[in-house]
């Protein structure tokens, strides 16, 4: 007999199952699909993996090959950190025995519980994670999309954005006028774009130090605020500005080939504009209709399930659960508790209460650190607050480097938690 | 704390009703009854403040963001002089301020210009302050925001100190720590805590949790571990470093 390739891949597969046949003859190890290798989904692939030591077949279905964190994105651009560092692949997640597709998940068809890859092909399960992070809402900054991220760069999804925004930084012209367009509750991060000011403002500083810097806010307010401004006062004075909505934040227009801000009908002209859009879940969620009017998914407070599916859970940014900001932290827990229930579900290892916590740093200047942070607990209505932390105004120069250094230990932490 | 409501046990682990298995494990309580606080506040509030979208100062304050807010904060209201000096001493609206001032607000603000005789039912100050809670900041947007529920309290006799920690529950419960502690045992940055001697990893989570040592991330972290949990911790960490 000529052994062709699909005749050979079926033979193959089947000897392999035959050898690794359970007691009960014809059952197949339970199926886990995962789409999103970020804090979430690569957290909870390699988990399930893990602990389940090959118990569960576990599938991780990622585009890129190498993985840039959004954290620490912003001390890249104000030159604390390596654009190298922030790099990671997907090698130590495959070795734990997870089956890696770098492609795209295009459709989730829930009833015949398979998803669609751009490929063509289709991978079923018995348990469905989607983690895809965030999209942007169209048409929510009047005059941006997504064509023209290089004229003004959202930089919102780590990677090659945060490069270009970093460029136009450094060949600003003496003096100009860096402006944000900063996003409307609730977006990825509710720190990062003020630690971004503060990054760009230190760039500026050393290299441009006549520069300003303008916030266009349609926010009353945001987190850590006093800590920033505080900081920006101390390091920066005199170089940022906001315009809350107050004062027409919430009213901006861009013009990307002419470089120009409209606010509250005033013509600004920007040398550098980081626009960040509103947000939404990544649109897998919204093709595999998990996903709500807000846009976003909702899922069950004790188990992050989704409210759609019994059979699909939904992780990170992407999800509607309460008060768990959106935070490659707040993903990486809720992936822990998500990884206890399917293994309990699918070979019925023990099931322990969800536990949720966050913690967010942000650095202000060099040494000068601060921290954000809250345990969670499912009530039935959602993932709720009991108790919160932050950083005090006013701080020793020492506690500040102390909570910088603490950061850069959790930074290792946690890459080390999903890709080491 | 003067906001007391019922933390529910879920009885299903004994009873055997079949259920989702989460719904078997106690949850957090919630602040009380959002929807209910609503006519507590029409009833007992409104007709001196206004709360929610477009509200503003009439006899007294508006009530948005109250959490969080200091004392007699809002610069373009009258406030009565003891208000003030209370905002200057350091007073901020939390769940427990508020609900001691709209219990009795002279025992809180002796000379509050705030005339109302108070409100004596514990459940409907629980509505009345989950519902006030909604226009307020939110965790998700402002992680420092006031906490929207109650912490499941674990009260655990002095004998169950000296339990044997559970490992296997310790390897689960590790997983919030090896988040920053890494499991090589790596002291970069963050202390390594891979093959502690069971009894000082016990004693210094304590101390966490009684916030006698003083890191706020490990006070926050050992303030929900309850002893059991703090000894599975203990055998796990011990454990890992001797394999």
């Amino acid at each position: 007999m000529k052994l062709n390739r699909r005749r050979f891949l079926g033979t193959a597969t089947l000897a392999t199952a035959a050898l690794s046949a359970p007691a009960v003859l014809g059952q197949t190890r339970p199926r886990v699909v995962v789409i999103g290798g970020g804090s979430g989904g690569g957290t909870v692939a390699r988990y399930i993996a893990k602990d389940s030591d090959g118990a569960v077949d576990v599938t991780l279905i990622e585009p890129s090959r190498r993985y840039y964190t959004c954290y620490f994105s912003n001390l890249y651009l104000g030159g604390f950190w390596e654009y190298d560092a922030l790099g990671h692949d997907y090698g130590n997640i495959a070795r734990t025995g997870v089956n890696v597709i770098h492609d795209w998940a295009v459709g989730v068809d829930r009833d015949a519980k398979t998803v669609a890859l751009a490929s063509g092909e289709s991978v079923p399960y018995d348990r469905l994670v989607v983690a895809p992070g965030i999209d942007f809402v169209e048409g929510s900054v009047p005059g941006w999309n997504v064509s023209q991220q290089s004229l003004m760069p959202h930089a919102y999804k780590s990677g090659t954005q945060v490069q270009l925004l970093k460029h136009q930084i450094e060949n600003m012209r003496e003096g100009g006028l860096f402006v944000m367009v900063a996003p409307p509750n609730p977006y990825r991060c509710p720190p990062g774009p003020g630690e971004r000011i503060s990054m760009v403002a230190h760039m500026l500083s050393e290299s441009n130090p006549t520069a300003k810097i303008l916030i266009v806010d349609p926010k009353e307010n945001y987190s850590k605020q006093a800590l920033f401004e505080e900081g920006w006062e101390r390091h920066y004075p005199g170089m940022v500005t906001r315009i809350g909505p107050d004062f027409g934040g919430a009213n901006v227009e861009v013009r990307p080939e002419s470089m120009e801000v409209v606010i509250d009908g005033e013509v600004e002209q920007a040398d550098v504009c980081n626009v960040i859009p509103a947000q939404k879940a990544g649109k897998i969620a919204e093709l595999a209709g998990l996903t709500a009017d807000s846009g976003w998914a909702p899922v069950t407070p004790a188990d992050m399930r989704s409210r759609m599916d019994e059979n699909v859970f939904v992780l990170g940014d992407a999800s509607a659960q309460g008060d768990m900001p959106k935070s490659g932290f707040s993903a990486n827990s809720q992936a822990k508790v998500v990884a206890n229930v399917i293994r309990h579900e699918l070979t019925g290892s023990r099931l322990f209460p969800a536990r949720y916590s966050n913690t967010c740093w942000s650095l202000i200047a060099t040494d000068d650190g601060v921290k954000v942070g809250a345990n969670y607990e499912p009530t039935d209505e959602k993932i709720a607050s009991v108790s919160s932390f932050i950083s005090q105004t006013g701080e020793d120069a020492d506690l500040r480097r102390q909570t910088y250094e603490e950061s850069i230990g959790w930074y290792n932490g946690i890459v080390a938690d999903i890709f080491g | 704390m003067g906001v007391k409501v019922k933390l529910r046990l879920v009885l299903t682990f004994c009873i055997g009703v079949a259920l989702t298995p989460m719904q078997a494990f106690s949850q957090a309580a919630p602040i009380g009854d959002a929807s209910a606080g609503s006519d507590v506040y029409r009833r007992e509030c409104a007709s001196c403040h206004q709360i929610g979208e477009g509200a503003v100062h009439r006899i007294g304050p508006h009530l948005n963001r109250i959490f969080d807010r200091g004392a007699g904060s809002h610069s373009d209201f009258r406030y009565s002089d003891a208000l003030l000096r209370q905002g200057r001493d350091g007073l901020k609206w939390d769940l427990r301020r508020l609900d001691a001032y709209i219990e009795n607000p002279r025992a809180l603000v002796s000379g509050t210009r705030m005339s109302y005789r108070g409100l004596s039912d514990a459940q409907r100050r629980a509505d009345l302050i989950a519902y006030m809670r909604v226009y307020s900041d939110q965790p998700q947007n402002i992680p420092e925001a006031s906490p929207t529920a109650i912490m499941r309290e674990v009260d655990l006799p002095e004998a169950v100190l000296a339990i044997e920690g559970d490992i296997e529950y310790g390897e689960f419960l590790s997983s919030e720590c090896t988040t920053c502690h890494q499991r090589t045992g790596s002291d970069a940055g963050i202390p390594g805590i891979v093959g502690w001697p069971e009894e000082d990893f016990v004693v210094a989570m304590h101390a966490y949790k009684q916030k006698l040592r003083p890191h706020a991330v490990m006070q926050s972290v050992a303030a929900r571990l309850d002893d059991e949990e703090i000894a599975a911790l203990a055998a796990y960490f011990r454990a890992i470093a001797r394999q």
